[in-house]
């Protein structure tokens, strides 16, 4: 994996057939927030913080649904695209920003580096 | 209604001060966002929602959520989020500004003015006090030292639940209502309980003597200790509690002191502001207080020499209130009291006036074996008490009768049958039952909803449980009325009701029994076919319906089915349990709860080797290692295969443990090899898949050593064979088992197993335990089908070991060989150079 660190960039995950459809696969991230990407079974993906608003459940254990994975802890139903909880409850998980291209899929840096101590306090 | 929405503590908020246009309307100043206040408010928006402008404070930096449901919350069956009566959402749709977190701290009647904490002051045209009670806490010495606490809001039982994180014992002084449902709260989260009364029954108030026994004998059963006739003389402790001494000289050591004795009206603010007090803040009617611009309404109040403490009178009271406020006034004519509760599962009601005395006659029924007591007060012939332990249907019933002062000398030598009996009928029908109560019957006890409420409502539209709860409230809190919500729909929409909802999920218009029927007689093969043929209404059905298809399909066609993963929970496709932390806990199979060295050393390694936390006993028998990471998962795996373990199932609808005693190899009263027969029990079901978890036990004699009798299946050996039980369930609803038969040989016991076991998986619900299963389709189908129809059930257990050859496959060894190992690692790891650095 190449680590650019230019402002601007793209991650390169690896290719998509990592994750089968239907199923989610996790990127931990040192300093940062475990990431959770998804393959819908209509041949999307998508890639959220790992973290269920409600009690910070692994989404990328639930169910996938559509564009919407059920959590594994509480069923909250989260939607894969705004990382909004559906239904009647309330919350947001982060989305990270996600193209894919020449088969291989890639995730915007910025979204998923954190911002180190040094350079917030500059 | 809504649980979900607003649960966060509701900040101050200036943005959401309404604009000066609303300044026209006179304005309602409420303090008080508790269950009255918040009432009152709902009662005055169903009658003239633009009449006032209204403003609530709250000293609790909350919305209004239903106090009455602290118990469950701290018993863990509820949430905080699950007992919230009306969400922020509420309040900003009906304009009504919400100050919370901010107490009232006076009242200028002359100004009309009321300030708060936080020193803010608004102006009022009519104010209405609903401070509520406050907990009296008894002036012994140590009742300020910390760790000793009351519970009476979140914050108590926030308290209450880190003292139970760090296990130890708690003391509960009281064994009111409140007091046992802390003790019970506190027992369910581990800590050893004492709970010391002053009189010598429990629950005096609403219980006899005999009912507040057979109480007492069950909680203590449930390993509370109850001190009756005890009184605290002072608790103690050298700068935070460390126990109770009583004025008997005995000592209780305790970390936690809950001390729930009673409640006294909170009275203070109209006090200081010169309203006539006497026990509580003095209400004519219609809850107008000596000042016609102030009035107050529930716990704080006083009318006609009567302060309430519970939530019925607060309802009738609310309602007067707002027939006042918008000129209709109907007045308010003192109310009637019952209690209807659960404490630690038991059921106990009591109504009316039970002291006894001239002209009272008792109609008493006990029945020790059901552990059932029942009393009922006549007097010149009209029931104007009744106290009720283990049976409370007729709760409703004899209330209603009391409160309508109906002649009953009719049926006075019925009455204490309860109303089925009564009513001529002789048969229990529930739905008669319930169709022969009066309109102004209660039906639900949380939100205050009559019969005739619900009736109307469903009238107007509402056919559906949720239809009405969203409109009436009737079942929405504690939900117990539930059943009598449907009874009442089925009435009064007559068929309707019957073939129309319970579908399985929002994704169709079927019932769980319809799909079933249709995916064998259509010869359906996969979920997208089910799907496609019934005609779902999402493209992939949702997390109820997938797991539900994806059962019933590999349960109608054993070793042809592929399974499909992604149609699993997170346990059953990863094969362990997951923990709130994300983690996993992983229990290998004991075989009827035997092990050996080779065993515990593999375990111990496990332990060792991948730093699980904790390992802990299960009630099943064997071992849980907790704290695994899902890439750990496999190779955890390996290791236990390694020494002989495979899959325990804990994490599955599926069979989970045979529990055995040790029977007649060890045991000087053992009447048969329990042990054998589990053991055996447990080789011919491991790995079979069901609509829900099932547990089995075998006890070796009727002693029971194995609890047998609250499990799916049970086998208690007896000299001349075995007792076939079935049916039992030892969780939320504690249920024991029906008997199903006995049988003479080890042979037939696993025969008739087998077959038990194939006919809930043909017929039950997903998610259906065998114990609302067979409540369902009674225990004599059940019996029709197992005991009297011998070719069926061979057929049936032919069935269920065909399907076994499938099923007993150790999904561990098979992850542990790299199958599907995708689920297990991760994707790759990003590793910022600036964050090595």
């Amino acid at each position: 994996m190449s680590l650019n660190t230019q402002v601007g960039t793209w991650l390169d995950i690896g290719p998509v057939d990592q994750i089968s459809p239907g199923n989610a696969r996790t990127l931990p991230v040192r300093g940062g927030e475990e990431i959770a990407i998804f393959h819908t079974q209509d041949n999307q993906f998508y890639a959220l913080v790992n973290k269920c608003p409600h009690k910070q459940g692994p989404l990328s254990q639930g169910i996938v649904h559509g564009s919407v994975v059920a959590c594994p802890l509480h069923n909250w139903n989260i939607s894969l695209k705004t990382g909004k909880a559906l239904g009647n409850d309330e919350g947001c998980v982060p989305t990270i920003p996600l193209k894919v291209e020449a088969g291989r899929i890639f995730l915007l840096r910025e979204a998923v580096i954190p911002v180190p101590t040094e350079a917030k306090a500059a | 209604m809504d649980f979900q929405d607003g649960i966060d503590p509701v900040t101050q908020d200036e943005d959401n001060v309404l604009p000066p246009l609303a300044e026209a309307r006179e304005h309602l100043v409420v303090i008080g966002n508790g269950m009255a206040g918040c009432r009152a408010v709902e009662e005055l928006l169903a009658r003239d929602a633009g009449r006032y402008r209204v403003t609530i404070f709250g000293a609790e930096p909350y919305v209004n959520y239903n106090r009455i449901m602290l118990s469950p919350v701290l018993a863990g069956e509820k949430t905080f989020e699950q007992i919230v009566i009306n969400d922020a959402a509420w309040y900003a749709d009906n304009g009504i500004e919400l100050i919370a977190g901010d107490p009232v701290r006076a009242i200028d009647r002359a100004a009309k003015t009321v300030s708060s904490q936080s020193g803010r002051t608004i102006g009022y045209d009519k104010l209405l006090i609903a401070t509520g009670s406050d907990p009296f806490i008894i002036p012994v010495p140590g009742k300020d030292l910390p760790g000793v606490i009351s519970f009476r809001d979140m914050k108590d039982v926030d308290t209450m639940l880190a003292a139970a994180a760090d296990g130890g014992s708690a003391v509960v002084i009281g064994g009111g209502l409140l007091g046992l449902e802390a003790a019970h709260g506190l027992t369910l989260r581990g800590m050893k309980v004492t709970v010391i009364h002053l009189m010598d029954t429990l629950m005096e108030r609403q219980l006899d003597e005999a009912a507040g026994w057979l109480l007492k004998t069950a909680l203590e059963g449930r390993g509370q200790t109850i001190l009756t006739g005890a009184n605290t003389e002072a608790i103690y402790g050298d700068g935070k509690v460390e126990g109770v001494r009583l004025k008997d000289g005995r000592d209780i050591p305790a970390s936690l002191v809950v001390m729930a004795v009673g409640i006294r009206p909170a009275t203070a603010l109209a006090r200081e502001a010169g309203l006539a007090v006497n026990r509580g803040i003095q209400v004519d009617d219609h809850m107008v207080t000596s000042d016609p611009n102030v009035l107050a309404v529930g716990e704080c109040v006083e009318h006609d020499g009567n302060v309430y403490g519970l939530v019925a009178p607060l309802w009738d009271m609310c309602r007067s209130l707002a027939d006042g406020l918008t000129d209709q006034h109907s007045g308010y004519k003192g109310s009637v009291t019952s209690t209807k509760l659960k404490v630690a599962g038991l059921d106990v009601f009591s109504a009316g006036d039970f002291s006894g005395g001239e002209g009272c006659e008792d109609i008493v029924l006990r029945d020790a074996s059901r552990g059932v007591y029942k009393r009922v007060i006549v007097k010149d012939d009209k029931l104007i008490g009744a106290v009720l332990y283990g049976d409370t249907v007729d709760g409703g019933w004899y209330f209603d009768l009391l409160k309508r002062e109906e002649n009953v000398a009719d049926m006075r030598d019925m009455l204490i049958f309860g109303q089925a009996f009564a009513s001529g009928g002789g048969a229990l029908d529930p739905k008669a039952a319930v169709a022969a109560l009066s309109d102004e019957a209660e039906i639900c006890g949380c939100n205050g909803v009559s019969k005739g409420q619900v009736v109307s409502c469903i009238a107007k539209g509402a056919h559906s449980l949720d239809a009405v709860r969203a409109t009436c409230k009737a079942s929405a809190s504690c939900g117990s009325c539930t059943g009598l919500v449907e009874t009442l729909l089925a009435l009064t929409l007559g068929e309707d009701v019957q073939s129309g909802p319970k579908t399985m999920c929002k994704c169709t218009s079927f019932t769980h029994d319809d799909v079933r029927r249709e995916i064998v007689a259509q010869d359906m093969r996969s979920i997208p076919e089910v799907m496609q043929k019934l005609n779902w209404s999402t493209p992939e059905g949702c997390s109820s319906c997938r797991p539900a298809l994806n059962y019933y399909l590999l349960c109608a066609l054993p070793g042809e089915y592929q399974d499909d993963q992604r149609s699993r929970f997170v346990n059953e496709r990863m094969h362990a349990n997951i923990q709130k932390d994300g983690t996993y806990s992983v229990v290998p199979r004991m075989w009827g709860g035997l092990t050996n060295p080779r065993e515990l050393r593999a375990i111990a390694d496990v332990v060792e080797k991948y730093d699980a936390p904790m390992v802990k006993v299960t009630g099943g028998q064997r071992l849980d290692i907790f704290g695994i990471k899902k890439e750990d998962l496999p190779a955890v795996w390996a290791d236990l295969n390694a020494a002989g373990m495979v899959s325990g199932h804990a994490y599955g609808k599926s069979l989970r443990t045979v529990k055995t005693c040790v029977g007649s190899e060890w045991c000087r009263f053992g009447t048969q090899d329990s042990t054998g027969l589990g053991v055996k029990i447990e080789h011919m079901t491991w790995g079979s898949w069901m609509p829900h978890k099932f547990k089995i036990a075998a006890s070796g004699c009727p002693r029971n050593c194995a609890e047998a009798t609250i499990k799916d299946f049970g086998v208690v050996c007896v000299d001349s064979g075995y007792e076939l039980h079935v049916g039992g369930n030892g969780g939320i609803h504690v249920r024991a088992t029906d008997l199903l038969c006995k049988v003479a040989t080890e042979q037939e016991a696993m025969d008739y197993c087998a077959a038990f076991i194939q006919l809930y998986r043909e017929e039950a619900r997903y998610l259906e335990r065998t114990a609302p299963w067979i409540e369902r389709v009674g225990v004599d189908y059940v019996k029709g089908r197992i005991v009297a129809d011998d070719a069926g059930r061979e057929a049936l257990r032919a069935r269920f070991l065909f399907s076994q050859q499938f099923m007993q496959d150790d999904p561990w060894a098979r992850r542990a060989a790299g199958e599907d190992a995708e689920l297990h690692q991760h994707l790759a790891e990003v590793r910022p150079m600036e964050i090595i650095a």
